[in-house]
């Protein structure tokens, strides 16, 4: 018998793969047939995809505590990690699919990259704030880390806050989902800063 | 005068998909002067050996025409909402001839010619498209611009009914999106009203019933979908250096030396590329222009000027 909290993490992490799945799937069949799925630039395709996940795992990942306290679940609680994680992975395929079709793996380049395109610099600082949390986020870390174990993960403040400023800096126009993903970071914000007022009182 | 109806343009007017196909050879193996046919004297201007023809669903299925979305499917999928028939343009500014004028009856009489071109995008992507065109010369001086006329000015169509892009309340654009030229740039022989591709007519995700191609410099400047066309004095004003002027310029030649702040300008990638050959390339000042084009900016500062 599976208990409440496998299940519930079972579910998670197939929503959390699917989208890998997905590309794949459309990987594959580009293969097969150039074109035939990802468009007529599917290095672009690919780059674009994985950034959109990872800011919305990253912005699931920041939810999951509100959740917890709205859906009174602790099995929930229980995925932050795994969730967290996936969210860094994203952000690592993020980043080596624009290494490997953007800069062929040119070194050199990547270097003039970040130190001249600002939303470049903001997006690997986002990514400099995950590493840390990714590596402290075992269970001997934490017990070693002790307090400061959570206030070093405090730092997915920064990382969402600076990821969010990565994507205003790239995007042209058409700015819905970035207003969507704003406003979702506000009200969780929002909320936290809600329940910290509530218990200092 | 809106008077006559727009007539769809007829196969028999310009280049039969026969006729390109054997073009297409001749690109392939390198006879790209002299090919006879309808081509003009600039119809394969700069082409090189290794240019080959990007693919007609490519050429009309990833497009930037933010009118319909900003996404590169976007424009395919909705391009169809816009009536094209009829089409009035407004003339109007420094001209003798102003006014009104049916699309047809503008372009009536006119040669068309295919020409080949390189398409050079300011996000670094690139395709070679063989275009139908008519002379933009031919098309401006119809309408007789006096001396004060030193610049042209284009504005696409704004009806947010047929237009989904300008529908959206987060959108910066302020439509109509707007464009210009120098009047020397638009005498220009390379200069053209693309009114096909591929030997037929215009699809309307890529600027039907015509649109304006410049290829020496970025596709931002290529203004799709025209409704007006005014002759002015001072320099007009474009979209996107509206939007971001420390981005875009007025200019817009593709010069690989000065980098977009989002972008490098040293390459490109042309289209189709492939999971395992992003299919890279070094972009060439002026879009591989420069003996055609240079001249027009002698002692210009290309830098400041982008
Ligand atoms: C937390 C970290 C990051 C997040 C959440 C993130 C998210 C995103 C998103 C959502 C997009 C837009 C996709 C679209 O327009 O559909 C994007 C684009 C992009 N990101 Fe990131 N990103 C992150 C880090 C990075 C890093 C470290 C790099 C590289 C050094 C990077 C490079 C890019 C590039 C090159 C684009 C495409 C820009 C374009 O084609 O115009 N990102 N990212």
């Amino acid at each position: 018998m599976i208990t409440h909290n496998q299940f519930v993490k079972a579910i998670v992490f197939i929503c959390l793969v699917a989208p890998l799945c997905w590309l794949g799937w459309q990987i594959s069949l580009e293969l097969q047939q150039p074109g035939s799925a990802l468009g007529a630039d599917p290095g672009e395709a690919i780059v674009h995809y994985l950034g959109e996940w990872s800011i919305r795992i990253l912005l699931f990942a920041f939810s999951i505590t509100p959740l917890r306290r709205l859906l009174k679940s602790r099995a929930l609680a229980r995925t932050r990690r795994m969730v967290g994680l996936f969210a860094f992975t994203y952000v690592v395929m993020h980043l080596l699919a624009y290494l490997f079709f953007y800069l062929e793996f040119n070194w050199s380049g990547m270097w003039v990259e970040i130190l001249e395109r600002p939303y470049i610099t903001v997006g690997m600082l986002a990514l400099a704030c995950l590493l840390p949390m990714a590596i402290t986020s075992t269970g001997g870390w934490q017990r070693r880390l002790g307090r400061n174990w959570r206030l070093l993960h405090r730092m997915i403040y920064a990382a969402i806050t600076l990821a969010l400023i990565h994507l205003w800096w790239l995007t042209k126009d058409g700015f819905e989902d970035l207003v969507v993903y704003t406003l979702w970071f506000m009200v969780l914000l929002w909320f936290r800063w809600r329940n910290v007022s509530q218990q200092l009182r | 005068m809106l008077t006559r109806k727009v007539s769809k343009i007829r196969s028999s007017e310009i280049t039969s998909e026969s006729i390109y196909l054997t073009r297409r050879k001749f690109v392939q193996q390198g006879a790209l002067a002299g090919a006879g046919l309808s081509v003009g004297l600039h119809a394969n201007a700069g082409l090189q050996s290794n240019d080959d023809i990007t693919p007609e669903h490519i050429v009309t299925s990833y497009n930037n025409f933010y009118e319909f979305g900003t996404d590169k499917s976007d424009p395919a999928e909705n391009a169809h909402q816009m009536t094209t028939d009829p089409w009035a343009v407004s003339v109007s500014g420094e001209a003798k001839k102003t006014g009104k004028f049916a699309f047809e009856d503008i372009v009536a009489g006119l040669g068309r010619q295919e020409r080949i071109y390189r398409f050079r995008c300011v996000e670094a992507w690139s395709m070679v498209v063989p275009w139908v065109g008519i002379s933009l010369k031919e098309i401006l001086q119809q309408f007789e611009p006096n001396g004060n006329a030193k610049y042209v000015e284009f504005k696409t169509l704004v009806r947010p009914s047929e237009m989904p892009g300008q529908r959206g309340i987060f959108s910066s654009i302020d439509w109509p999106y707007v464009e210009g030229l120098r009047m020397d740039e638009a005498y220009h022989p390379l200069s053209i009203m693309a009114v096909g591709l591929f030997g037929k007519e215009l699809p309307n995700q890529n600027g039907a019933p015509w649109r304006l191609i410049v290829p020496w410099k970025y596709g931002f400047k290529s203004i799709k979908s025209i409704v007006s066309i005014r002759f002015t004095k001072r320099q007009p004003r474009n979209t996107w250096s509206l939007l971001a002027p420390n981005e875009y310029g007025f200019y817009a030649n593709v010069n690989p030396a000065v980098s977009h702040p989002r972008w490098s300008q040293a390459n490109e990638r042309r289209l189709p590329s492939s999971i395992f050959d992003p299919n890279r390339r070094p972009t060439l000042p002026f879009n591989g222009y420069a003996d055609e084009v240079a001249s027009l900016y002698s002692g210009m500062n290309l830098t400041k000027n982008f």
